[in-house]
């Protein structure tokens, strides 16, 4: 009988244990759509792969709350990206700028595949001409009407 | 038969090339694997110190700012009760600030005042004050994002080195003490 009691009880109490929805950060989904825009742009140092957008390092969260801040100052997408380059790097840039020094990294790949593509294909042409059956010469004919000639002859 | 013979490239082209190209693509590779992606280098470093003014960890009515140092070398150790390498650094600085080399001065990062100060009690202060950043926006505006990170900050103002991590006796011998000493020597 204890039991079933102590068992009515925990159902009774975990019926106040509800999962809420979690509040929004600030009242105005403008804002935080930007503030989600820039930070898309922006690379979590500790978690190094991801976005601040989508990091939940504590680093992330204070950048955001950051750049949240600094929309709310009037600065622009890029202003912030610049005041946050000026204290972390260039690195912060989640996509690389376009300078001299990326100009590889950017385009390096596509360069690569597209050289090994004529390389592939130039090597198949040659392949393809020099594969092409070279017909036999008149003498060449005779003597393998020759050779199976005697070949039948054998058998 | 008579088939034409595949055109056969020079032995340079169809070997020695491809070679070299490999060869050098693995120095790359390699040089790169020796690289810590965990460090990256401060823009920092050759600017003025970024300006604050932050209450003291232990006597929250006095503060501390860069302006104050001026005219003198220092180092700015950024360290939180919280974090675990920085106990690993630790004994390192208050051999430091026993050698009484260069002055030292904290950046309380993120942390609870109360944890901070029983932090200091128990394994000992080696810092001259301690400022308090706890919302840890003055860690942002110096690019801190792992503690422990250690500035050296010349008698003009301006960053010089910053050690990303721990410090360890190598980096102390290698590139902090002498370059204390090299910037003592300055006016």
């Amino acid at each position: 009988m204890r039991k079933l009691f102590l068992l009515a009880l925990c159902c009774a109490l975990s019926w106040s244990a509800q999962g809420g929805e979690a509040q929004p950060a600030a009242a105005d989904p403008q804002l935080e759509k930007r503030v989600l825009e820039v930070s898309q742009e922006l690379r979590c140092l500790v978690c190094q792969n991801q976005t601040i957008a989508d990091s939940s390092a504590p680093l992330a969260v204070d950048l955001r709350g950051q750049v949240r801040e600094k929309l709310e100052q009037g600065m622009t997408r890029d202003q912030i990206i610049d005041y946050m380059v000026e204290r972390y790097g260039e690195f912060v840039r989640y996509r690389p700028a376009m300078t001299a020094k990326t100009v590889l990294l950017w385009f390096g790949p596509a360069l690569a595949l597209f050289i090994a593509v004529v390389m592939l294909v130039r090597r198949l042409r040659v392949r393809h001409r020099a594969a092409a059956p070279a017909l036999l010469t008149d003498e060449e004919r005779a003597r393998a009407a020759q050779w199976l000639a005697r070949n039948d002859e054998t058998r | 038969m008579t088939t034409e013979a595949l055109p056969r490239r020079p032995l340079i082209v169809r070997l020695i090339l491809p070679l070299a190209l490999f060869a050098a693509l693995m120095a790359l590779l390699g040089v790169g694997l020796t690289l810590n992606p965990r460090e990256v280098p401060s823009p920092l470093i050759g600017k003025p110190a970024p300006g604050f003014e932050l209450p003291l960890l232990q006597k929250p009515d006095a503060t501390l700012s860069p302006q104050q140092m001026l005219g003198k070398v220092w180092i700015l150790n950024v360290w939180a009760s919280w974090c675990a390498a920085c106990r690993d650094e630790h004994p390192l600085l208050m051999e430091l600030a026993k050698a009484r080399t260069v002055a030292l001065y904290g950046l309380n990062y993120k942390d609870g005042r109360e944890d901070a100060i029983r932090w200091l009690g128990r394994y000992g202060d080696p810092y001259a004050a301690s400022a308090y950043d706890v919302k840890g926006r003055v860690g942002i505006d110096y690019g801190v994002y792992g503690v422990p990170e250690t500035y050296v900050i010349d008698k003009r103002g301006v960053i010089r080195y910053k050690h990303i991590g721990a410090v360890t006796p190598e980096v102390l011998e290698r590139s902090i003490l002498p370059l204390l000493a090299t910037l003592e020597r300055d006016a």
